[in-house]
């Protein structure tokens, strides 16, 4: 389902060809407005969807699975850190969600490897990816099994 | 040089009356080219069609003059569809200095003997329309910043800014210098600017505010544009499962995408 722009609503801010991993959205030379170049070769990321500050670009779903009268919008708030969803499927239903899309504020809390002591020898031969250890809690005593939450692992598929 | 009307200074050479007539003509074919595409490319037609199209529950007459209001405010006066900052600057930069620009020469047109404050308007407007529409030009100009390509590449959709920026930079250049080479070049320029209507970005007066005052309904009437309409601020919604991540987070969470223009192609 690849994506398309409503020209009225753009402005040609160029966030989505900037965005846009297959480098297809890119703006027309004549109308100043931007446009999906090779819709063959959309990935269907909606990363210029969501991307898109005015809201103008949408997808145009296959006939097949989403007939006349659906609507797929999604609404990305960056300074509230969350992503909207809202589906019109062709019978009236309407169904909203909203996720995070970070937890923490934009920008920060970034990790500053350049002032991060380099690793030892012993770390360098070592299995452990960096931060390793204390990312996954392993300082916290061990990995978190299965059994140290009282669990157990059953065979076969289980109801 | 900036308290002489230069229209007073011309009046020798070129009739005060004729000058006038000149004005009238342009006003004319202004308010003609802008009837003309807004009849031939139905964009009117289109507005009105889409506006009594559109579903949601119906809203008053008082909200409607409200949702008018605001659009002349925000969206015409401020330039508040601009997300871009610059891109708003430069904008309001060139509405402002032509309105002062033009309302200052029709003053001086027909009052020669017009208060020195009208040539210091025609000089500030001027210069605000130079610096916003040279910026604009170079610099930040949709196919420029976004493309990259050069500003020297002309296209059929650059005849408003061009003759705008023709028109009131050879006013300036007259204005200072004199000769009336320059002043045939100036009048020119402008008759292309207010003669070319039709074909040029000049009928935006009418589309954009009216595709604004339509996103401001559409969201007062609750159907948004099939948009999302949940957001952290109900209560409601920081309650539900999906949002336990962000129960402790602050409102303002920064910039996001935009802390960086985009300019990563």
């Amino acid at each position: 389902m690849p994506t398309f722009v409503y020209m009225t609503r753009c402005d040609g801010c160029g966030h989505c060809v900037d965005i846009c991993p297959s480098d297809i959205m890119h703006i027309d030379k004549t109308y100043r407005r931007a446009y999906n170049i090779e819709p063959n070769m959309c990935w269907e990321c909606y990363s210029c969807v969501k991307a898109c500050p005015q809201n103008a670009i949408d997808m145009r779903g296959y006939a097949d699975f989403a007939p006349l009268g659906h609507s797929v919008r999604v609404q990305r708030d960056e300074k509230k850190g969350t992503i909207a969803w809202r589906i019109k499927f062709r019978n009236g239903t309407e169904k909203n969600f909203l996720s995070p899309i970070t937890t923490k504020p934009w920008g920060e809390y970034i990790p500053k490897l350049a002032d991060v002591p380099g690793p030892s020898k012993e770390m360098r031969d070592g299995q452990l990816l960096y931060n390793e250890p204390k990312w996954i809690r392993m300082d916290e005593g061990g990995l978190r099994t299965l059994e140290q939450a009282g669990l157990k692992l059953k065979k076969g598929v289980q109801y | 040089m900036f308290a002489i009307n230069p229209f007073a200074a011309l009046s020798p050479a070129v009739s005060p009356g004729v000058m006038q007539a000149y004005l009238v003509i342009m006003i004319i074919l202004v308010a003609a080219g802008t009837l003309f595409d807004i009849v031939h490319k139905g964009s009117a037609k289109y507005f009105f069609n889409h506006f009594k199209k559109s579903k949601g529950k119906p809203v008053g007459g008082g909200e409607l003059v409200a949702i008018g209001v605001k659009t002349a405010v925000v969206d015409v006066l401020a330039s508040g569809e601009f997300c871009n900052a610059k891109r708003r600057i430069a904008h309001l930069l060139t509405m402002y200095g032509f309105v002062l620009h033009v309302v200052s020469t029709v003053v001086m047109v027909f009052n020669l003997s017009a208060d020195s404050m009208w040539p210091h308007l025609w000089w500030i407007g001027g210069l605000m329309v130079l610096v916003g529409g040279y910026w604009f030009w170079f610099f930040i100009r949709v196919d420029v910043a976004a493309e990259g390509t050069s500003p020297f590449r002309v296209m059929h959709a650059d005849l408003f800014i061009l003759s705008l920026l023709a028109s009131v930079t050879l006013a300036l250049l007259w204005a200072w210098l004199g000769g009336m080479v320059l002043f045939a070049l100036y009048i020119l320029a402008t008759t292309v600017l207010f003669a070319g209507v039709p074909w040029s970005k000049f009928a935006h007066m009418f589309f954009k505010p009216a595709a604004a005052f339509e996103k401001r309904v559409s969201e007062v009437n609750g159907t948004h544009e099939n948009l999302p309409t949940l957001t952290r601020d109900d209560p409601e919604q920081r309650e539900r499962h999906s949002m336990e991540l962000l129960k402790d987070a602050p409102m303002d969470m920064g910039l996001g995408i935009k802390r960086e223009a985009p300019r990563h192609y």
